[in-house]
Order: structure tokens, then C-alpha cells, then sequence
């Protein structure tokens, strides 16, 4: 068999096996903190035959290894429970709520990792020079305010003043205010889904360039030490080409591995984001679950996150793999 | 006469250093150079490390290395002063007109490319072929440099390939724009010495064919002989000597010239054992984890005390897989080594503080093998505290006595690794081995990384510590010269067996097996066309290749 192939069985499997592991320990932890279902249902008033009673109704009497598997059995099988306030299907609403989720992720990526490698790429040309600096102080101003703080800044410069700014004129448009309150429905136009979450996709993009960029830089100038940057300098050519036809390709792997993180973080770090535009995704849905302790959903989401991130750093590692010549052609 | 091809004159080359608890400064590399290079003529650069030959090499592509900066002079190609060129014309220059052999072809390929597309590149952007003409072009260089399988060797990639491969490849990644000026830098420095000969054969060869002129730069005057027109020889950023090959080689002018030119002044008759021995390797089997091939078969060498047992072989022989069996850090798979008799336990780990402390080790890189943020005392008193747990005074004057015996003085103890000369640190690294007073020292290819006149200082100095204190040195090395200059007794190894063993005069008396042959003759000799000859002459081509 040929060793990637190999390799890449091996990942898969250790990917499965984490997942495993993280459910595990997600259910783990929802056990051991005080409390459980019957009694958030009950709440304060609770006397001891009503939370008995309850219990032995949903099962929570018996043993937490046989409800484990249940469960895990159940997610297998796309059956993710009821959620305890409004008894709907968990993976109904997990559906609508990832879609928009992944929606703004999908936008926010779009923009964002091209972006992110482009300017990596222009700070590596122009080093410690003024595109650089430029590049080095926006970005890390950028990841070093808070989200919710990028946030609001671009609320009240996009979806507020801007109705007052003379420069739509010169573009013969009418004022433009993006929305701050970035609800998408199935029925909208794609046109106006993009316009309705322009100002979220646009604070993600600022939160997750930084950390791309600045790798992205560090990955490429680590690669321009080589002896063989030096040869392709030797050839004549221009030091654009040098960057982007010799050290980039050696420098894929890290670069792969930062975006894969940040792409994990759009889909499962933006709580924030969406609480501040109300955007109905899988954020709003773990929070509003939190707050009514509402233990299958939070369960859900869990392990729907940890599945996001294993996912996304198993590809992070076969990219790796695939990029690394020694193991894509043995001698 | 023709109008030179290159014409240099006056270069100053300045650099930036950082010397430790200073302020960066500019210093001044190489002072003032002049030379004229006729079309298709090869000019040698020779000269030590920190003699600016690579500087001077680079400098006719007008580029600097790192913090380089070109500060004066000029340098004429095809009738222009390059380094008044605009940034256009500089990179028409480079790849185009004059092209760059590395001394490691290993790391000068990009590890990411096929090697054709790497070959074709040049040509292909300066425009000088097409891509299929330069593919074509690609095929009949790798050829004509003695390829295996020239139609397909450009799809792999560079690790697919053994370094005296690569090496040829850059030589075609070179010639494959039909420059005018090829700049050699120390081509076949880091290939063995059986590999060395033929790249240098093919390298020469397509030189020829092609017409081109060429800067060879090197610090042996050997190699440069057999390629040459014309030798500079450089020292410290100045020209020392400059004239003919056969002038250089002939009728040396300058002191410092006539020094590299005469052969190794060490002469060292062969010792007689003497008691038992000090090391015995009986019937020593080894592989590596996870592989399932053996590295070593059946080796049996001795080692008596006071005497050195020489190991040579090219690389991938096993003699450094040798020495980690022996220091334990390879258990073998069949097999024992006795040390003064008893046998050692195979395992480092479990090896008794007196076996260590009796077994030590000098290695190739001293400045890896040292702590570069601990002083040259803290790192010579390290021992002295472990094995003899000397504190204070009494410690500071063991110190002070290694330092003597290596012949460095007692200001040396407060310097750090950064601030010491090559062969300094390695004298350094040799008085740790000392300070744990052991019968036997292992030498890694002490020498390999050092300028020869240097190296020869390391090799006398050895020698008299093994006169005083009766230390055994197990020296393994691939440079024959070194061998003939420090050893008793020497094992030739060859893919993983020990070839020939004897005394000095046994192992460097014919007649001799095909191998010991072939790697006595490629040993560069000091004369013009040795090369064609030993070429001609020779019983068995090097395999490693």
C-alpha cells in the first residue's frame, strides 16, 4: 500500500476515535455538574416525589453508561432527542440553525483566508518595510479589540452614520446603511442574505485575519532562509515569483493548519457575533439552551462543535500529507 | 587579445556583523580584487573559509549573501558593469548570462518542485528556449553528466535522488541556459571521495563541450587543479597569488601559497600494540528501529591503548553507526564489545558511571556540540564535576591545565562558543573529552569541517595528547590523508562490512581489493591531470553515486 494512503487511514481512524472521546467527555461533564434535567424542569419548587417521580419518567435513574450509549446511538442514527423547553427535535432546529451558520461562515471564509494569504504574502515581499508595518498594525489592532467591540464600531459607522456620508453621491447611489440586525430566512434572495449579514461577515473577517496573516508571513519568511530561495533569486526572477512559486509551496502546510483553526473558530466561536447582529445560528441556539439548561441541546452542540474541529484538523493534517513530496513520492 | 569576459576590478566587499555584547558595525570582507576571465576559460578561486572566494563568486551575479553588501570596484560581464546596472538588467544577468552551482545541491533544489521543472526554469523565464527545447536541452545535459536514465530522472523529485546525482542535476540546472560564466562553488566539497571524482570528471567534461568560461571556486588545490586555466589564490579578503595553473601548482612565489600546495607535514610511524586491548568489537550485528536491513554485519576490529584505530568508508559505510553501537546508544543485534576485557552492557542508559566516564566522544559540528550560552570554563569543568565531583579552586585549576593542553590560554575561559575560531571550538570540545580522563575517545570526523592547515594543527595536537596521557582514539573519518597522518592500525568499511583491516603499513600496501583501490586512487593528487588518469586507470566505479 502505498505510505499516504496508509497515513491518511491512520488519521481518519484517530479522528473517529477522538470524536469519540470528546462525546465522552461532553457527556462526562453535563453529568457531574449539579443538577440535572427533571430538576431544570421542576425548578426551585421541586419537592423530592415530583423530581423522583420525573426521573424514573425520563429515564434518569439508570445507569449514566447505558444513557451514554443511547445517546451516542441516537446521534449515530441522526436522532438527537427532544429539547426539554419545547419538546421540538433537536436535529430539526440543529439543521436550520447550522445551515445559517455555516452560510456566514462559508462568506466570512470566502473572504477572509484569500485575503489573509494575500496580504501574508505582500508583508513577505515588502519586509519590515511600510506595506508590512501597515499590514502587522491593522491586523493585530484588529484581533487585539474585542469582537463585540469591532462589532459595534462598525455598526455605528456602516448602519448608522453612514446614511449622513456625501461619498454615495459620487457613485450616483443613494445613501447605504447596512443592516445591524442580521436575520436571513429561506425565502430571501441570495442577494439579499449577502446584504443582510454584510456587517457580521465583515467582523469575522477582521477577528480570524490576523492570526492568518501573521502566520501566514512567519511560515514564508522561515522557508526564505532556504539555500534554494537563493538559487531561484540566482535565476533571475523577480522576488514576487521567487516568494510565491518556491517558498510558498513549502510553507502550505503550517499555513493550512492556522486556517483550518480559524475556520473551526467561525463555525463554533461566534457566539458573540451572532448574540450582538441576532443572527440565528448555532451560537444563539447554545447560549439560549445554556441559559434555559437545556442539557440534550447543549449536548448536541457540543458535540457538533467538537466534530467541526476534528473535522476541519483532520483535513489541516491530510493537506499536510499531501503537500509533503518525501511522502507523496517515496523513493 | 580578446576582450575579457569578465573583468573585475577593485571589488570591495563589505558586511554587517553582530558580534556579541556590541553594536552592529560594518567590517570590510574583501579588499580590493582584480582578475580578467577570457570566454570559455575556468578561473580557481582558492583560498580558506573567511578567504571571500564564495563572496567574490557571488559577486559576479552582483549579489550579496545575507547582510553582503558590494561597497566598491567594478565587475564587467559581456562589456557592462553589472553592479551599475539597473534591477531589469541584473536579473536578464543572473539565470541568463551567468549561472550558480551550490556546494549543496541537496538544499539548493527546492524540495516542493520536480527536478526538470527546476532545471527548465531559468532558461524557459529568461527566454532563451522554449519550455519543450529546454526539456529536450534538459535530457541530453543530464546525459552528457553521466545521469542514470536521462529521459526520466527530471520527473522526481530531489529527495529521490543521492547527492552526487543532485549535484550533476545542478550542474545541468546551470549549463541549461547556455550561459556565458558558470560560478562553482565548491561543487564537490560534500560529496564522498569515490563520488567527488566522478562529478568532477563530468562536471570538467561538460565544461568542455560546452565552451563555457567558469569561476571554480574551492579550498583544495588538488580539485582546482584538474579543472583550471588560471588560480587565485585568496587569503582573508586579499588576493595572495595569482597565475597560472601550472605557475601555482609548479612554482609557488608566496610563502602561503607553497604552504597549502606541500602535502600533509605530519609524518606518524605506526606504533607497535602494545598489552591487551583497550576496545574489542566481536562479530558486531546492528539495525536501525524499524527498518529491516542491517547496517553493520559481522564487524571484529581491536583497539589497543595509546593507539588509534582508523575507520574509513564514504558515507552510508556504517562507521558512524559503528561508533553509537560502541557508545551504546545502538544496542547491537548480535554481538558484544569488550572494554578493558569485561563486556559492556549494550544499552547506554544502564552503562555504570566509569564506563562512560572512560569512553568519550569528539564530534564533527563542534558548534552544535557544545552549549552556546555557557562559557568555555562551564563547559570543560562539566565533567570535572560529574565524574571527579571537583568544586572551586581545586576545579579551576583543572581547567586551567586542560586549557593548557590544548594550547589555548586561560583568557579563554570566560569566551563563549560564538566567539571562537573553528578549530578553537574543536580544541575545546577535545579538552571536554580530556577532562573525564578516558582511555578511549571516539573522533566523529574531528577534522571534516575544518580548513586544512587548521585540521593539520587538531591532528599534531591529538597526537601529542595521546603521547602524554596513552589515550586510544577510534578516528573515524572518510579523508585518507587524515587517516595516513594519525593512525596505527585501519578499518576500511564498505556498506556495512569491514572491507580490509590491519596495520597502517598492511591496509596501504598492495595489493589491494577493488574497493580499498578505488578509494586510495580518488584521493586528489597535487598534479596536473591526475584526473584523466586515474579516470583511465582504475579497477571498480564508485556505486554510490
Amino acid at each position: 500500500m502505498h505510505p499516504v494512503v496508509s497515513l491518511l487511514i491512520q488519521r481518519l481512524a484517530l479522528g473517529v476515535l477522538l470524536l469519540l472521546a470528546a462525546s465522552a467527555l461532553i457527556f462526562g461533564l453535563t453529568e457531574v455538574l449539579p443538577g440535572d434535567a427533571a430538576q431544570a424542569i421542576l425548578g426551585q419548587s421541586a419537592t423530592p416525589e415530583s423530581l423522583a417521580n420525573l426521573r424514573e419518567e425520563m429515564g434518569l435513574n439508570r445507569p449514566a453508561l447505558t444513557r451514554y450509549f443511547e445517546w451516542l446511538g441516537g446521534i449515530l442514527t441522526g436522532d438527537m432527542g427532544n429539547a426539554l423547553t419545547n419538546k421540538l427535535p433537536i436535529a430539526d432546529q440543529i439543521g436550520k440553525r447550522m445551515s445559517s451558520t455555516l452560510f456566514l461562515a462559508f462568506w466570512a471564509a470566502l473572504i477572509s483566508v484569500p485575503l489573509a494569504i494575500l496580504l501574508g504574502l505582500i508583508a513577505v515581499r515588502y519586509q519590515n518595510r511600510w506595506p508590512d508595518k501597515i499590514i502587522s498594525g491593522v491586523t493585530l489592532a484588529s484581533i487585539s479589540l474585542p469582537e463585540f467591540m469591532i462589532a459595534y464600531i462598525l455598526i455605528f459607522f456602516f448602519a448608522v452614520q453612514s446614511l449622513s456620508w456625501g461619498i454615495w453621491g459620487w457613485f450616483g447611489m443613494d445613501p447605504v446603511a447596512f443592516p445591524s440586525f442580521a436575520s436571513v430566512s429561506p425565502t430571501m434572495t441570495l442577494g439579499e442574505k449577502l446584504y443582510s449579514i454584510t456587517l457580521p461577515a465583515a467582523v469575522l473577517t477582521l477577528v480570524v485575519l490576523a492570526h492568518m496573516m501573521r502566520m501566514t508571513r512567519a511560515a514564508i519568511l522561515n522557508v526564505m532562509q532556504s539555500a534554494y530561495i537563493e538559487t531561484a533569486e540566482l535565476k533571475g526572477l523577480s522576488t514576487f515569483s521567487v516568494i510565491y512559486k518556491h517558498a510558498f509551496p513549502n510553507a502550505i502546510a503550517p499555513i493550512v493548519t492556522v486556517v483550518m483553526i480559524n475556520l473551526a473558530y467561525l463555525v463554533v466561536g461566534v457566539v458573540v457575533v451572532e448574540v450582538v447582529f441576532a443572527y440565528p445560528g448555532m451560537g444563539q441556539y447554545l447560549v439560549d439552551a445554556v441559559v434555559k439548561r437545556d442539557v440534550p441541546v447543549v449536548l448536541a452542540c457540543g458535540v457538533i462543535f467538537a466534530a467541526v474541529y476534528i473535522i476541519l484538523n483532520i483535513i489541516a493534517d491530510v493537506v499536510s500529507i499531501l503537500a509533503n513530496p518525501r511522502l507523496r513520492h517515496p523513493k | 587579445m580578446t576582450e575579457p569576459l569578465v573583468k573585475v576590478r577593485g571589488l570591495k566587499i563589505g558586511a554587517t556583523v553582530y558580534p556579541p555584547g556590541e553594536k552592529p558595525h560594518d567590517i570590510e570582507i574583501v579588499h580590493g580584487v582584480d582578475f580578467d576571465l577570457q570566454p570559455g576559460k575556468v578561473l580557481g578561486l582558492i583560498g580558506e573559509s573567511g578567504a571571500g572566494k564564495s563572496t567574490i563568486g557571488l559577486a559576479a551575479m552582483a549579489y550579496g549573501r545575507g547582510g553582503v553588501k558590494i561597497t566598491g570596484g567594478e565587475v564587467w560581464v559581456n562589456g557592462r558593469d553589472i553592479l551599475q546596472a539597473g534591477v531589469g538588467d541584473v536579473r536578464k544577468l543572473r539565470g541568463g548570462e551567468v549561472t550558480y552551482v551550490s556546494q549543496s545541491a541537496a538544499a539548493s533544489f527546492n524540495p516542493a518542485k520536480q527536478i526538470m521543472e527546476q532545471v527548465i526554469e531559468a532558461a524557459v523565464f529568461q527566454g532563451k528556449f522554449s519550455k519543450k527545447e529546454a526539456e529536450e536541452r534538459g535530457v541530453e545535459l543530464f546525459r552528457k553528466l553521466g545521469l542514470p536514465d536521462p529521459e526520466n530522472i527530471g520527473k522526481r523529485y530531489p529527495h529521490q535522488v543521492s547527492g552526487g546525482q543532485l549535484q550533476r542535476c545542478m550542474t545541468a540546472l546551470a549549463l541549461c541556459p547556455e550561459p556565458d560564466l558558470v560560478v562553482f562553488d565548491e561543487p564537490t566539497t560534500a560529496l564522498d571521495v569515490t563520488t567527488q571524482i566522478d562529478v568532477l570528471a563530468a562536471i570538467k567534461e561538460a565544461i568542455r563541450d560546452t565552451g563555457v568560461a567558469a569561476l571554480y571556486i574551492t579550498h583544495d588545490l588538488a580539485v582546482v587543479a584538474q579543472v583550471s586555466d588560471d588560480i587565485m589564490v585568496l587569503r582573508m579578503g586579499n588576493t595572495v597569488e595569482y597565475g597560472s595553473v601550472d605557475q601555482i601548482i609548479n612554482n609557488p612565489q608566496e610563502e602561503y601559497t607553497q604552504a597549502l600546495v606541500s602535502v600533509r607535514t605530519i609524518d606518524h610511524p605506526e606504533k607497535k600494540p602494545t598489552g591487551d586491548p583497550v576496545l574489542q568489537c566481536e562479530h558486531i550485528t546492528a539495525r536501525y528501529k524499524g527498518t529491516n536491513f542491517d547496517v553493520l554485519h559481522d564487524v571484529n576490529v581491536e583497539l589497543y591503548p595509546g593507539q588509534t584505530l582508523a575507520v574509513v568508508g564514504e558515507s552510508g559505510s556504517g562507521k558512524s553507526t559503528l561508533a553509537r553501537v560502541i557508545t551504546g546508544l545502538l544496542p547491537p543485534r548480535e554481538g558484544k564489545i569488550l572494554f578493558d576485557g569485561r563486556e559492556l552492557t549494550p544499552d547506554q542508559p544502564s552503562r555504570p558511571v566509569e564506563d562512560l566516564r572512560e569512553l568519550q566522544m569528539i564530534y564533527q559540528m563542534a558548534d552544535v556540540a557544545m552549549n552556546p550560552r555557557q562559557t568555555v570554563g562551564t563547559i570543560i569543568g562539566r565533567p570535572l564535576e560529574f565524574y571527579f565531583g571537583l568544586k572551586g579552586a581545586e576545579k579551576q585549576r583543572r581547567i586551567q591545565e586542560l586549557l593548557d593542553e590544548i594550547e589555548l590560554g586561560s583568557g579563554f575561559q570566560d569566551r563563549y562558543p560564538a566567539e571562537l575560531s573553528g578549530g578553537q571550538k574543536q580544541r575545546v570540545c577535545i579538552a571536554r573529552a580530556l577532562a573525564a580522563k578516558p582511555k578511549l575517545i571516539i573522533c566523529d570526523e574531528v577534522t571534516s569541517a575544518l580548513d586544512p592547515l587548521v585540521a593539520d594543527g587538531i591532528l599534531k595536537l591529538l597526537l601529542d595528547l595521546q603521547a602524554r596521557e596513552g589515550v586510544a582514539y577510534l578516528f573515524i573519518t572518510h579523508d585518507l590523508a587524515t587517516v595516513k597522518a594519525i593512525s596505527d592500525s585501519i578499518a576500511v568499511m564498505y556498506q556495512g562490512r569491514v572491507q580490509r583491516y590491519g596495520t597502517k603499513t598492511e591496509v596501504l600496501s598492495p595489493p589491494f581489493d577493488d574497493y580499498t583501490d578505488l578509494l586510495l586512487s580518488s584521493v586528489p593528487e597535487m598534479k596536473l591531470g591526475w584526473l584523466e588518469e586515474v579516470i583511465a586507470t582504475r579497477k571498480m566505479e564508485s556505486a554510490g553515486n
